[in-house]
């Protein structure tokens, strides 16, 4: 008997028993499905953390204002007024830290020729662009010579150009904040949402000076909303804040054992804590995928092991007739593999698209990787085929007659 | 009479010496049993002839079938199969004489399920290694000489026990092999039907010299054989010339073909 008559037999037989067929294949279906929507919704939300970490700058901190909540009593960020511009420049002096970026904060109105857009306005210096990993999408950041002459320029975040001029190209033209007319000079690349779930792109940044002299004013001069604070390794983050800590409590001139005006905060460990959270949910989802894998396994398993009877007898049938091992193992082994491939390949489709609609409703970055088809292609081919083959191996081992008797 | 010089033509096709079978059980304590069902058996079938065994219920006829149609093999004692030992022969090899030289019909048809009448009797030939559209040509043709021609595409769950025992016998005789092995082949049908596949065993061995083996335990289905074979517990305790048989062929000249039917 060659091969390709086995191959159409096992075809024919499989045909012939549509529900086991299809019992079997939904086995292969649901597991493989299960598994792909799965890990891609997990592998996607990694993906879309360590985007956004990637996005928010390296060796970060955030200096704010006021207390770390002690003693029943916490300062509002917005109304101490404790951090300076100069306590920023200072900063960036120390061993351990590259760059910092003051920041004060405001909201504002826009206007752009008949549109009105209102907005989160950064006051900060050039250094912010850099500190914070932004990148201009078309014109420049605004220069040191812009901060020290507190020049009316602005640099526009992807959404809020969109806003306010569409398809146009924003530089060059004169926008008007708070009825001051600004010229822009640059349009940053859209970064998408923080790690909290704020739009990162829809803001304004000026020169701080400007900031601080034409738009926001302010009471307390010289005071920041907080600072950004780049530090030089990775490895030296703990120094580096203890540096910061030291630094700001003395020029601050806080008495010993006294407690800090402020607080530093160390960006990279919540990203860490941000990464760790999405592993657990991957590995959350993996167990889930599992499940359902184990499901479908064991209705394959099923199915396979209650046909087993009559198919030790067919098979005792066709030994009797003249098939000899070899030709029996190789239709078994066929059927089990053709199930297996046609129901992963239809698991596969419907797990794409079950990620693909995902996607779309939940707004959810999907990943789907070539591991986590072939883990679920692999396992629920080795139930398949070890339950639909296993069965065949141990009644061709038979002598015919104990097939034919088999109950 | 035609069928007569074909048993005289004593060309040993199956010889059989001191065959013995015995099935080990576990007993109710435990302890392995040993339960002999065949003992010494010692018989010599020629080709061309058409042989009955009878025998009361669980006698060891159908074991003896079994062993005869090298589906079973026996605990000791030796069996030669048109000149070869079956005992020195491979899984592979006892493979293709149960395909070729043996057809081999069962009480209870065996036929395959889900699987039309037409692509039962052609699945021998598939495992003979000849492509589908000429097994299946093949198979038409033996469909038809057994009278279900019309019957090709029905399922066995759609034929009745006579039909589905003829497409049996039609998958027996697709490679043309020189044996037949009935064990009760009428025991699922009724009297009128049980004639019928008797006569057509009864043409195949006249017709074409198929040597047939069949065991029964009712009279006139013995009747038709031409030698009568007795066992009772595992011994043969009759061996003769079947004169029933002339009786019976009488009767079936009087113009009652099978293949008509
Ligand atoms: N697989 C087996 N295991 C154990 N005993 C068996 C087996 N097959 C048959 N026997 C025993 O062998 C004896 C003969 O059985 P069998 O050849 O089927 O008789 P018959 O066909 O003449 O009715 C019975 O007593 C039966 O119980
Ligand atoms: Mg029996």
């Amino acid at each position: 008997m060659n091969l390709l008559t086995i191959i159409g037999e096992a075809l024919r037989a499989l045909r012939q028993n549509r529900l086991r067929t299809g019992l079997t294949m939904l086995g292969m279906i649901i597991g493989v499905a299960a598994v792909v929507l799965m890990l891609s919704i997990g592998q996607g939300a990694r993906t879309k953390i360590n985007e956004t970490i990637a996005a928010m700058g390296s060796n970060l901190f955030l200096v704010v204002p006021g207390a770390t909540s002690s003693g029943g009593f916490s300062f509002g960020s917005g109304s101490v007024r404790t951090l300076t511009i100069n306590d920023a420049y200072a900063v960036a002096e120390l061993s351990s830290i590259s760059a910092t970026a003051p920041v004060t904060t405001g909201t504002v109105q826009l206007n752009y020729a008949a549109k009105n857009w209102s907005t989160i306005i950064t006051g900060t210096t050039p250094n912010y662009f850099a500190v914070g990993n932004w990148k201009i999408e078309s014109g420049t950041i605004f220069t040191e010579s812009d901060l020290r002459s507190a020049a009316r320029v602005v640099v526009l975040g992807s959404v809020t150009a969109k806003n306010l001029f569409g398809d146009e190209d924003p530089v060059g033209k004169t926008i008007r904040i708070t009825n001051r007319p600004f010229l822009v000079v640059g349009v940053l690349m859209a970064k998408g949402q923080s790690l909290t779930g704020r739009d990162q792109d829809d803001n304004v940044l000026i020169p701080i000076t400007t900031s601080e002299r034409q738009i926001t004013g302010n009471q307390f001069p010289g005071s920041i909303r907080y600072m950004m604070v780049q530090g030089k390794s990775a490895g030296d983050m703990d120094i580096a804040e203890i540096e910061i800590t030291q630094l700001l409590r003395q020029r601050h001139r806080i008495a010993k054992g006294k407690e800090n005006d402020f607080t530093v905060r160390n960006l990279t460990a919540i990203a860490d804590v941000a990464t760790d959270a999405a592993k657990v949910m991957s590995i959350v989802l993996g167990a889930i995928a599992s499940v359902s894998l184990l499901v479908g396994g064991i209705g394959i398993m099923n199915i396979m092991l209650v046909s087993v009877t009559e198919r030790t007898r067919e098979i005792g049938i066709r030994m009797a007739i003249g098939a000899n091992r070899r030709a029996i193992l190789t239709q078994f082994l066929l059927e089990a593999m053709m199930i297996c491939i046609m129901g992963g390949v239809i698991g596969l489709l419907v797990g794409i698209g079950g990620a693909w609609v995902v996607s779309r409703v939940a707004d959810m970055l999907i990943v789907i990787t070539v591991g986590m088809v072939g883990l679920a292609f692999l396992f629920s081919s080795a139930v398949g085929i070890f339950f639909g083959f296993y069965p065949a191996k141990k009644a061709a081992s038979l002598k015919p007659v104990d097939a034919l008797r088999y109950e | 009479m035609a069928s007569i010089q074909a048993a005289h033509t004593a060309n040993p096709l199956i010889q059989i010496e001191d065959l013995c079978k015995s099935y080990s059980l576990q007993g109710a304590d435990g302890k392995t049993i040993t339960n002999q069902v065949l003992f010494s058996i010692n018989l010599t079938i020629n080709q061309g002839e058409f042989v009955a065994i009878m025998g009361h219920s669980g006698s060891g006829k159908s074991t003896l079938m079994n062993i005869l149609g090298c589906l079973d093999t026996p605990t000791s004692g030796s069996y030669w199969l048109a000149g070869k030992n079956v005992a020195a022969l491979s899984g592979d090899e006892l493979a293709h004489i149960r395909n070729q030289s043996i057809g081999f019909v069962f009480q209870g048809f065996n036929l395959l399920k889900r699987m039309t009448a037409l692509d039962n009797v052609a699945t021998p030939l598939l495992y003979a290694g000849i492509g589908r559209s000429q097994s299946r040509k093949r198979a038409l043709e033996l469909l038809r000489r057994t009278g279900l021609e019309s019957f090709a595409m029905h399922q066995p769950n759609q034929l009745s026990g006579g039909q589905q025992q003829r497409v049996a016998i039609s998958r027996a005789l697709i490679n043309e092999p020189p044996l037949i092995l009935a064990d009760e082949p009428t025991g699922n049908l009724d009297t009128q039907t049980s004639r019928e596949i008797m006569l057509l065993f009864e043409q195949l061995n006249r017709d074409q010299g198929i040597t047939i083996v069949l065991v029964t335990h009712e009279d006139d289905i013995a009747a038709y054989a031409k030698r009568l074979i007795r066992l009772k517990d595992g011994h043969i305790i009759l061996d003769q010339h079947n004169k029933a048989s002339e009786t019976i062929l009488d009767q079936a000249a009087a113009g009652n073909s099978p293949m008509t039917q």
